[in-house]
């Protein structure tokens, strides 16, 4: 599947850190756990027109699903498709909770600042989510409820939630196989409800390649996909004339 | 009703009387509603004719990147149901409003709001041309002077609530649209502890069988602040 040729580039990202980047349509996306227990906070934009984002309420009612996983689309609020789940070894990714922020991470595990811990400092998933908005000519505004892949968070019959520690073991990985061209925004900072007494967030590396043919049928059994799918081929339709 | 929402503990009467309230307003099915909301006041929405999804949507009424935050409210809570106790939580963390007495028992924080291009994808690529609530959020934001001060615009629209919708989850990851937790008269009633805007869109959905095809009007009521109106 990940053929040498097919191969784009590659990019690590230590635990903590955060990375934003476009991605072309007809382009997959592998997020893989380096050492298992990552979280990679995520939000998604279309690169052209950056007020059309990643809807989480769009995402999990047009799919009947709490969780994201292989076989589901992540849906942008203009009725289209970002990208297709089109892999996943951890089975289960979080898009409720949201980012951690400064304040929940002194709660949690103290202060650790770059003047004495140099690039091993607490970062929080806000503002690295923040500081990649940024580079974009986004901020505030702009954080919409995100995906927190590799992380697992259930409810129960009164709603309440669980965190499971260990969803996502060394060497898990995500498919993105993206359909728009696509403004991604990567945070890999600790989930907010992570109960891990120690700040050790998981790095997470990056890679991207051609997406194979046989991907492109992997979201298709939802019919809702397949009418989002409809949406988001009319934007390009004439090189992009189409609403 | 789902067997497994049994939460009688979360309804909670108010103690506030209609005829004392200084706003007492009809937001007829279908359409916007918007109103600033002082802290202290009460803020009370009632379900006149039962299973109507209100979508609303709370800003810092001095500060409009300050806005009502899904995940906020969900994770400083670990739930993603409200109801009587519940906090309202802003992006910046900060509690916007508490919900006092429900006598519905639970509100939605997951579902959003139906669009035209939403509507697309769930029903039937035909619906784009039906009514919206996100048509609704954004005739508001164009028409109503409360929304043009605060200078907000579509990219301000987050995850909203839909207060008595009930969209319930299984520990399976399951996700489904469910009818029969409210009923009419029923009512939700919140304090305000900052200033807000508060931004409404009376749902005008007519795909969805959760409200038998057939949106229905609420009533919006506010109560000045009871510690304040003692030292009157």
């Amino acid at each position: 599947m990940n053929q040498p040729d097919a191969y784009l580039w590659e990019q690590h990202i230590p635990g903590g850190c955060h990375w934003s980047g476009i991605l072309r349509r007809g382009t997959t996306l592998r997020m893989t756990d380096v050492s298992g227990g990552a979280n990679a906070s995520v939000l998604f934009f279309n690169q052209e027109e950056k007020l059309e984002r990643y809807n989480m309420a769009d995402t999990l009612k047009s799919q009947h699903t709490f969780r994201l996983t292989k076989g589901h689309a992540c849906h942008s609020d203009m009725g289209r498709i970002f990208c297709c789940i089109t892999a996943d070894s951890a089975g289960w990714h979080d898009t409720v909770c949201g980012l951690s922020d400064a304040d929940l991470i002194r709660r949690k595990y103290g202060t650790a600042r770059y003047q004495e811990h140099r690039n091993q400092m607490f970062r929080n998933g806000l503002d690295g989510m923040l500081i990649e908005l940024g580079k974009w000519g986004l901020g505030m505004r702009d954080v919409v409820s995100n995906i927190n892949f590799f992380s697992k968070v259930t409810a129960n019959s009164a709603g309440e939630l669980t965190f499971h520690s260990g969803n996502s073991k060394a060497g898990d990985h995500v498919d993105l196989s993206f359909e728009m061209d696509t403004l991604v925004v990567l945070s890999a900072a600790p989930h907010p409800l992570d109960p891990s007494t120690t700040y050790q967030p998981g790095a997470v590396n990056l890679a991207a390649f051609a997406t194979p043919s046989s991907a492109i049928a992997e979201c298709a059994h939802i019919s809702e996909n397949q009418r989002a799918r409809q949406n988001t081929e009319c934007l390009y339709a004439c090189h992009g004339g189409a609403a | 009703m789902n067997a497994n929402f049994k939460n009688k503990k979360s309804f909670v009467e108010s103690m506030f009387d209609p005829d004392a309230a200084v706003v007492d307003e009809i937001c007829p099915a279908g359409e916007p509603w918007v109103k600033i909301v002082r802290e202290g006041q009460i803020f009370r929405i009632v379900d006149l004719e039962g299973n109507q999804a209100v979508d609303t949507l709370f800003y810092n009424a001095s500060h409009a990147v300050e806005r009502y935050s899904a995940t906020d409210t969900i994770r400083r809570q670990k739930k993603i149901y409200l109801t009587t106790g519940s906090k309202l939580y802003s992006n910046y963390g900060n509690v916007m409003l508490t919900i006092v007495a429900d006598t519905c028992g639970r509100h939605d924080t997951l579902g959003g709001a139906c669009a035209a291009e939403s509507n697309t994808v769930r029903y039937a690529l035909e619906k784009f041309p039906m009514h919206s609530c996100r048509d609704n959020f954004l005739h508001a934001l164009a028409h109503e002077p409360e929304c043009q001060q605060l200078g907000i615009s579509k990219r301000d629209i987050p995850s909203n609530i839909n207060f008595f919708m009930n969209v319930p989850v299984t520990e399976e990851g399951g996700l489904e649209f469910v009818d029969g937790v409210s009923a009419p008269g029923k009512y939700v009633e919140m304090k305000a502890e900052m200033d807000v805007v508060v931004l409404i869109s009376n749902c005008p959905q007519l795909n969805n069988p959760c409200n038998a095809y057939n949106p229905t009007p609420i009533r919006l009521l506010v109560w000045d602040d009871p510690s304040e109106m003692s030292f009157t």
